[in-house]
């Protein structure tokens, strides 16, 4: 039974550990499928997570500070759809700039507003999202199997966790099944078509990075109003980047996307429960190993070792308007 | 990296635009400056007093500059080969590895002129490996080289975590970093040289390796733009058909670039292993290989560029550290922020002045801007 | 005199200091078919972008149905009813055929409707046009005529009553374009109007009602097509007498020096590109090699000159053979005497952002002549390149202007100096004169015989079929990957168009 309740603990934390890459991968989907790679996923985080932490703080309200987070991290996409979009700028180059912007402005703004080096204040209750119990939650925690599965996966997590997953049938129905989901695919593989049909490439892509935008600022959110009660310098801590491995990883697929994020939150929820303690055949694994596993998976799937990934086709060109 | 624009004078191309292009991420920062509630003026003055008021300032902002012709280099090499190496930064951190095996060897045994020579050689080639794996892939297995270095980037810090909490910090300590080298391993300071101009230097890292900068960057003008190696990877880098119809071998071409590039990213390492810390802690590297994309950029991809960018880095690193002493409220991450808006302005929107500054000149002299039969128009 | 579908009037276009399109007037009748002829370069297709909003032109008054109208994007020459098919397909290669057809021409915010709209508007389609195409096919399994078909299906799906079609044929087998042809026939017939963009002559004169010829971005003339001819149209787009013949003698063949035998090529996705293929080429010849664009010559030159690899057969290069697996490395081939002029020289003759002088020594950079150790000789390389550009009249004079820009052909002119000077034994041009204007193309021609007159073995590919009769010692037919025949210089138009089309092969192989 111990066994059982430590496997239902480290997935708990693996669905906790998965959604800010859940949410910052869907953010990916939406703008690399519009053939604009972009590698600010981390920043626009960043940012989402200090402007959420801070307004939530200041105005002693969780949805403002949903709504600031959602709002700045839009904002930034919008810098880097200006770059890339409107100046054809190097998107790579455009996305490694705001990680810069967004690593050092938390920085200073926080310090300068808060004084706290960095930190923003700790939330009050009623500044952050809190769990949600399901009904029954507590009553059936002591049924075998079914009711810590029901108690601790299921119920008991943030709002944001239960948009996080929904976001996944939603971004496939609106990939798949919506005017502009085509049009949006459309516009990563081939500009030119979209153009030729009548349809701006350039406010297509906005409107996806403002997708983007919205769900990078949710990620943020997540991260400082959920996870941690409050900013913390460099709190994302590389997450962008796995995102953008869980992308590439799930073929730039909605659903593959979750399955990708919750492996990779998997290996990072086994690294910090394993610590030191030594796995049954394999011995002790380095906590390195399982933090690098993420990365070094995606570089064997690039590589073609494990299937193909093959990114939208448009994928980092600026669209030239030529014949 | 071709530009779809027409012709502008040399001088306009070269430095006017960046100039503008720089006074611009100057400009914003100024703002972000004046939000914290500082006078972006008055902060001006101490950054730049910072960095050349004394000999001291002049002598750090050198040796931070060091870093970052080394970096700078590193991702123009590739970048010349139309290879945008992120991994500069995890080339680097490799790098020290080498180094470290080195001088822990050696340090007790035989003096520096003899380490050095042998530490460049393994800086650069655990650099060169690290970019070598990256550049395989991508020329043998087609993956992207800018996810895949990114994620050796990753993976470097895991493997250097791994080494430095595990095999290679001395017994008994607590701090994850190598033990202290011996003198042996330490390089000879340049200060000197501004003590020559009379200024007073109490003390301050600058060390031979800045020679070593730029010997490398002009050895890396020599590369690119007199040899058959640098010919053929620029070719490679404005069209790998032309490359191939030339009779120039893509595997070879991509895995040299990214070699050299890597080796370069390693000696990077030198700088403030063997002339400053005297030891290799973790993350020692702290973001110089993400400057070099900065460097690289502003200096247009060419060595003196990225010297005189290298050094303007410099400068703003070590002002900032003065600033940060004189203004409370901003701390050195400011320079975090104007190194994003400098690449930002310098970098992705390199041409948002340009047509701007073309019609400006196509007032005064028409013939200036002349766009001659461009092809693919009129078709 | 049916009314007017479309009247453009005094239409102005210039990019940057090149006048693409000057006081163009022009009246399309309205259920006919017009076609546009013109050089490369003459300003059809800008024209053509105009009207369909593509471009914006700089003066100059667009009517449609005898009404002022302006035309700022494509969504406003959907919107009255004007459909383009493009040169390069305007289609997403990994969508189904329906979902491109609905797109940017949904109903509404979700796509279920549309879906069923479009499946039985097809189907409609299909019936009254003979468009026959499944609609769940994805685009990039579908030959390149099907593919085109979708285009045409797009522009009808979103109401098209005038159809532009910017040369069709180009990348069409002769079937496939006679089947072009008769759905074109089949729309005009249903009263839709019909502009096509062409260079080809003959296509004008098969199947248009009335042609308009334009030259250098000007409006030359326009005439009822059977009331003129090939040879008056050739001279109205050119502005002279075409100098169909260049001089020359009769050839001295010597010893061979190219043997192609069995040779077979297979492209990525594994079709069957050059099938079987065997020829020699003596010295002192010209080979020509005809064909429809696609049926193989391309991949035949990248084949022999070491790019591309082939599968099986055997290619000798002065009594030695050559690396067929495609590993070749081209710089050993040039040591053997091997000069190859690209089809393509944009993107594999030259780089295009190099320095004029960097690119007269491009694959033959590690020729000792430019190098001292690993370096480059900067001043040999220098005086080279003046050279070539004096003995070639390469303009402007200046070889450290940067290679885009100088003209089409004073491009082709760089890689031919720098091919031919090498004295080469074996000289391969694809394509000499592509996108060259007149007066390069006769400078062309001239060198290329000189070379034949030298004594060197010279295989030119074209799809100018002028052009490979006035060039050519012996003619070689091109069709679907294999040589389906051989002619003299001597062979007329319609023989070679007949064995082109693939009429005797199909015949044999029945």
């Amino acid at each position: 039974m111990d066994v059982f309740n430590a496997i239902v603990q480290v997935l708990d934390s693996t669905i906790r550990l998965s959604v800010p890459l859940l949410l910052a991968c869907l953010a990916g989907l939406y703008s690399e499928r519009a053939g604009i790679f972009d590698i600010g996923l981390e920043g626009k985080m960043l940012v989402g997570a200090f402007a959420g932490a801070a307004a939530a703080s200041v105005f002693h309200s969780a949805l403002i500070g949903l709504g600031m987070a959602i709002l700045i991290s839009v904002a930034f996409a919008m810098v880097h759809g200006f770059a890339s979009i409107t100046h054809r700028g190097n998107q790579i180059v455009s996305g490694v700039a705001i990680n810069f912007v967004a690593a050092g402005s938390t920085i200073i703004l926080g310090q300068a507003w808060f004084q706290q080096g960095g930190r923003t204040p700790a939330l009050q209750p009623g500044e952050r999202f809190e769990a949600i119990v399901w009904p029954g939650a507590e009553a059936v925690r002591d049924v075998p199997i079914l009711g810590p599965i029901y108690a601790e996966l299921i119920s008991g997590h943030s709002i944001l966790v239960y948009f996080a997953f929904a976001m996944v049938p939603f971004t496939w129905w609106v990939l798949f099944r919506t005017r502009f989901g085509l049009r949006m695919r459309a516009v990563g593989e081939n500009p030119a078509a979209v153009d030729t049909a009548g349809i701006s490439v350039a406010w297509l892509r906005y409107r996806a990075l403002i997708c983007t935008g919205v769900l990078t600022g949710v990620a943020g959110a997540y991260l400082s109003m959920v996870q941690n009660g409050g900013f913390v310098k460099d709190m994302t801590a590389g997450k962008g980047y796995i995102a953008l491995a869980a992308l590439i990883f799930a073929k730039w697929k909605p659903v593959n996307a979750m399955f990708a994020c919750l492996l990779f939150g998997f290996l990072d929820a086994a690294a910090i429960r394993l610590q030191g303690s030594p796995l049954p055949i394999i011995g002790k694994v380095p906590v390195q190993f399982m933090q690098a596993l993420p990365y070094v998976l995606t570089v064997i799937l690039l590589a073609g070792f494990i299937g193909k990934a093959i990114p939208p086709r448009a994928g980092g060109v600026p669209y030239v308007k030529e014949r | 990296m071709s530009t779809p624009y027409a012709k502008l004078p040399a001088w306009a191309d070269y430095g006017l635009i960046p100039l503008i292009n720089l006074s611009v991420a100057f400009i914003v920062a100024g703002f972000v400056v004046m939000l914290v509630g500082e006078n972006p003026f008055r902060a001006a003055v101490i950054l730049v007093e910072g960095a050349f008021g004394k000999g001291t300032g002049i002598a750090f902002t050198l040796f931070y500059a060091t870093t970052f012709i080394f970096t700078g280099l590193s991702v123009a090499v590739a970048a010349h080969c139309s290879l945008f190496n992120i991994g500069t930064e995890g080339q680097a951190y490799i790098g020290g590895l080498g180094i470290a095996l080195v001088c822990l060897s050696f340090d007790s045994v035989l003096p520096w002129w003899a380490i050095f020579p042998m530490a460049i050689v393994a800086a650069a080639v655990f650099g060169a490996a690290w970019g070598f794996i990256p550049a395989y892939l991508q020329a043998k297995r087609g993956s992207h080289i800018v996810i895949t270095t990114i994620m050796f980037n990753f993976i470097a810090a895991s493997v250097m975590v791994y080494l430095l909490v595990g095999a290679l910090k001395p017994a008994g300590s607590q701090a994850p970093q190598t033990r202290n080298f011996l003198p042996g391993a330490e390089l000879p300071k340049l200060n000197w040289i501004i003590e020559l101009f009379g200024a007073k230097i109490r003390s301050a890292p600058l060390n031979i390796c800045f020679l070593l900068a730029l010997v490398m960057a002009f050895l890396v003008w020599l590369l690119i733009w007199r040899t058959k190696l640098g010919y053929e990877m620029r070719t490679y880098g404005h069209s790998p058909k032309a490359a191939r119809y030339a009779g120039i071998s893509e595997t070879r071409i991509i895995l040299t670039a990214m070699m050299i590039s890597g080796a370069l990213a390693g000696m990077m390492a030198l700088n403030p292993v063997m002339g400053d810390q005297h030891n290799v802690a973790i993350d020692f590297v702290s973001g110089a290989g993400y400057v070099g994309i900065a460097v690289a950029l502003m200096g247009r991809l060419h060595p003196v560029g990225i010297v005189l960018a290298a050094i303007l880095f410099g400068m703003l690193y070590q002002g900032g550290a003065e600033l940060a002493f004189e203004m409370p409220a901003i701390s050195r991450d400011m320079i975090v922020i104007i190194q994003g808006l400098v690449i930002l302005f310098a970098g992705a929107l390199e041409h948002m002045f340009r047509p701007y500054i073309q019609a400006l000149f196509a007032s005064f002299s028409p013939k200036s801007v002349g766009m001659q039969a461009v092809n693919g128009k009129g078709a | 005199m049916a009314q007017a579908a479309i009247e453009l009037i005094g239409i102005n276009k210039s990019f940057g200091a090149v006048r693409a399109n000057r006081d163009i007037n022009l009246e399309v009748a309205r259920g006919t078919i017009h076609g546009i002829v013109g050089e490369n370069g003459a300003g059809k297709s800008t024209l053509m972008s105009i009207l369909y909003g593509f471009y914006q032109a700089d003066s100059g008054e667009i009517r449609v149905g005898g009404k002022p109208v302006s035309i700022s994007t494509s969504n406003d020459a959907i919107a009255l009813g004007i459909g383009m098919v493009h040169q390069h397909f305007m289609l997403v290669d990994n969508f189904t055929v329906l979902e491109n057809v609905i797109l940017g021409a949904e109903n509404d915010a979700l796509l279920k409707s549309s879906i069923a709209k479009a499946r039985s508007e097809l189907e409609r389609l299909e019936r009254e046009y003979g468009l026959e195409v499944d609609p769940d096919a994805i685009i990039e399994e579908l030959p390149v005529g099907l593919q085109q078909r979708v285009e045409i299906l797009e522009a009808l799906y979103r109401g098209a009553e005038i159809l532009i079609l910017d040369e069709p044929t180009g990348v069409l087998t002769p079937a496939e374009a006679d089947h072009l042809f008769r759905i074109l026939k089949q729309l005009k017939e249903q009263g839709k109007t019909i502009v096509l963009i062409t260079h080809k002559l003959r296509e004008i004169m098969a199947i248009t009602d009335t042609v308009s010829v334009m030259r250098q971005g000007t409006m030359v003339a326009t005439r009822v097509t059977k009331e003129t001819t090939v040879g008056e149209l050739a001279e109205l787009m050119v502005g002279r007498r075409v100098l169909l013949r260049v001089e020359k003698g009769q050839s001295e063949a010597g010893a061979i020096k190219l043997s192609v035998k069995n040779l077979t090529v297979k492209d990525q996705r594994g079709v069957t590109m050059v099938d079987d293929v065997s020829f020699d080429v003596r010295g002192g010849e010209i080979v020509g090699i005809a064909g429809v664009a696609g049926n193989g010559q391309s991949e035949l030159l990248e084949a022999i000159s070491g790019i591309r690899h082939a599968v099986s057969g055997e290619v000798m290069l002065e009594g030695k053979p050559v690396d067929l697996t495609g590993k070749a490395d081209p710089g050993e081939l040039r040591d053997r005497g091997l000069a190859h002029v690209p089809e393509d020289r944009h993107h594999v003759g030259l780089v295009l952002a190099f320095e004029e002088n960097e690119n007269s020594i491009l694959g033959y950079h590690d020729d000792e002549r430019y190098l001292k150790g690993p370096f480059l000789k900067v001043d040999a390389i220098m005086a080279d390149a003046r050279d070539k550009i004096e003995k070639y009249d390469i303009r402007p004079g200046n070889p450290r202007l940067k290679t885009a820009n100088f003209s089409g052909g004073n491009q082709q002119k760089i890689v031919l100096a720098r091919e031919m000077e090498q004295d080469p034994g074996v000289l391969i041009v694809g394509q000499p004169t592509r996108g060259v204007d007149v007066g390069a193309i006769e400078f062309i021609h001239k060198r290329l015989i000189a070379m034949r007159d030298q004594g060197k073995a010279v295989l030119v590919v074209s799809v100018e079929l002028d052009e490979i009769r006035s060039l050519s010692d012996r003619i070689l037919v091109m069709f679907a990957g294999r040589i389906v025949g051989e002619r003299g210089p001597e062979a007329t138009e319609g023989e070679l168009g007949l064995l082109m089309a693939g009429v005797e092969h199909q015949e044999a192989a029945q």
